[in-house]
């Protein structure tokens, strides 16, 4: 190393009184902001926006093949809505899991928690995003059973029915909510994307088959299990209207399986390091 | 301005940062020195808030870096050039920064502009990013905000000559507005070349720190003459601590007493000039010789 090229370290020591720029302290930056930018970020690469396309492609493939493969005199606006409906149940969930972990899988959380050092704030606005774009699918998906719904009666000649009330609307709204919730809690609490959807499809695929396989054997699980069992009280929200005990019942589970897991996830995160 | 006092970091029994304190002034540019695992990156992210603190605490600009109202505004941050979405472009990386700062839309341009990745470039995925360019783009991250301090971790890594020269110059202007630089590196002559001030850490303790001239002159004297073992006693007698290497007398006094000791005992010198370069090499080796294989040793006990 020559001492050629120390020297202008040398000249630039003698900068330190070199203008003081005046600065005003920024002003803080607004939730608003925080929620555009971490949407942008759920579309902004290629898989998220498979991700977000999958949800419209799913369901023009899933309503074509009711009209292709259905019988179609007996369609109604409720054989599409069920047929939309479930590969909904699967991609939200996914978008859920997705919208926390890619942070951490992809080592963005560092630029991310640096710019906005409350990490609250952060995984508040991906939440919001999160149950925004699970509502706005759910429109989306029911839009597109809808044209499908009315494409079989036109083949038909029959009248289009349509059979789902606003309520039923609503609880299937509601439902994939509650899943694409389970999802974002167990993004946080995993932190990790093939643990949390390893996890999800755990939850949804095989302790349903655990809980039938107790029921059969425990009398008490048999009659007690819905208080318990997110997935029985869940899965009645997309055809039946619940009593006010199954709504109670909806209530306990969901505070087992999605808001205890949430709120130690957000624990998790709050303190864990970001490396 | 960063202000680092007595900061430590426990792992279970493990201590990465051991009561480091230091402080990186405005105007200057700090080099953090220390070999791999000697407890930088750990501070680095103390500093940012991303590791909480087993005790000591960071004043950036006077406060927590967590009480900055928009930080990106105030610091500019690269702690790890690869920590990006291998699937956004380097354009839609700067511009959802901006967007988080709430910067006006031409800003991304210039910062491209700034650290010379064209157009082109710009608009390729980062996981066709060589490295280099990973550090360009995240340099352009850290000065979207026009910042008045910067913390970059290991930014000259992947870097060839021309590109440290660059960032060199970027720092050195950035240091001359006023602005406060701490900079980290494993590599001494990164260091020498880029810094002003220097601190150098080992096994999370800081073993060193000053000024590069002072780090330079504590290392003393390099003379030559034709006996270098009657030139070393001849220094000896005075009161110079002296030790002898290739043919070279290394005193611990500055140019002026060596040469008038050696005049003084009738001793022809051929050479005289400071210990400089080599000398806070061996510094540096020497202040972290033994954090270097403790941390080899940790390094190793937690692969096996």
């Amino acid at each position: 190393m020559s001492t050629a090229t120390i020297t202008p370290s040398t000249t630039g020591g003698s900068a330190v009184s070199a203008r003081p720029r005046e600065r005003s302290v920024p002003d803080p930056i607004p939730f608003g902001r925080v929620l555009g930018v971490e949407l942008r970020k759920m579309f902004d690469t290629r898989s998220g926006f498979w991700l977000m396309a999958s949800i419209v492609i799913a369901s023009v493939i899933a309503t074509t093949l009711t009209i292709l493969l259905g019988d179609r005199d007996d369609l109604t606006f409720d054989s599409f809505a069920a047929s939309v409906g479930s590969p909904m149940s699967i991609v939200l969930p996914i978008i859920g899991v997705l919208a926390v972990t890619s942070e951490w899988s992809q080592r963005t959380a560092l630029t991310t928690f640096t710019l906005v050092p409350s990490r609250r704030r952060v995984i508040g606005a991906k939440l919001v995003n999160a149950l925004v774009i699970g509502a706005v699918s759910m429109l989306v998906a029911l839009g597109v059973g809808a044209v499908g719904n009315v494409v079989s009666s036109a083949i038909t000649g029959n009248t289009a029915v349509w059979d789902i009330p606003a309520w039923t609307f609503a609880q299937i709204v509601l439902a994939n909510e509650l899943g694409m919730l389970l999802g974002f809690a167990l993004g946080l609490l995993f932190r990790s994307s093939p643990a949390a959807i390893v996890g999800y499809f755990v939850v949804n695929l095989v302790l349903p088959g655990i809980s039938e396989a107790l029921a059969s054997s425990q009398e008490w699980w048999a009659d007690n299990a819905a208080w318990f069992d997110v997935n029985s009280t869940r899965f009645l929200l997309f055809d039946s209207k619940l009593t006010s005990e199954e709504w109670l019942q909806l209530g306990v589970t969901s505070s087992i399986w999605i808001l205890l897991p949430l709120v130690i996830g957000l624990g998790l995160v709050m303190r864990s390091e970001v490396k | 301005m960063i202000t680092i006092e007595s900061l430590t970091k426990k792992y279970g029994a493990f201590t990465a940062v051991d009561h480091v304190t230091f402080t990186a002034q405005p105007g200057r540019v700090t080099g953090f020195l220390g070999p791999n695992g000697a407890g930088k990156s750990t501070t680095m992210r103390v500093m940012v808030g991303l590791t909480e603190p087993t005790s000591g605490h960071v004043h950036v600009l006077g406060r927590p870096f967590a009480a900055l109202p928009n930080p990106g505004r105030e610091v500019g941050v690269l702690l790890d050039a690869s920590a990006q979405h291998a699937g956004r472009t380097g354009r839609e990386i700067l511009t959802i920064a901006a967007r988080t700062m709430g910067l006006p839309k031409g800003r991304v341009d210039d910062m491209l502009d700034r650290v010379s990745l064209t157009e082109e470039e710009s608009s390729r995925r980062v996981r066709n990013y060589s490295l280099g360019m990973r550090q360009r783009l995240g340099i352009a991250t850290a000065l979207l905000g026009d910042p008045e301090v910067l913390i970059l971790d290991e930014p000259a890594n992947g870097l060839d000559p021309a590109g440290i020269r660059w960032m060199r110059d970027l720092l050195r202007e950035f240091g001359d507005q006023g602005g406060t630089v701490l900079l980290s590196s494993h590599l001494l002559h990164e260091i020498e070349v880029i810094a002003d001030d220097i601190v150098v850490i080992g096994n999370g303790r800081i073993v060193a720190g000053g000024t590069k001239e002072e780090l330079l002159a504590s290392t003393g004297t390099l003379a030559r003459a034709a006996d270098p073992a009657v030139l070393a006693h001849a220094l000896e007698a005075a009161g110079i601590v002296t030790s002898v290497a290739d043919g070279a007398v290394f005193a611990d006094a500055d140019l002026t007493t060596v040469g008038r000791t050696a005049f003084a005992a009738g001793v022809p010198l051929t050479e005289l000039r400071t210990a400089d370069g080599a000398g806070l090499e061996e510094m540096f080796l020497e202040l972290t010789a033994e954090s270097q294989r403790d941390s080899l040793d940790y390094t190793e006990g937690a692969v096996a």
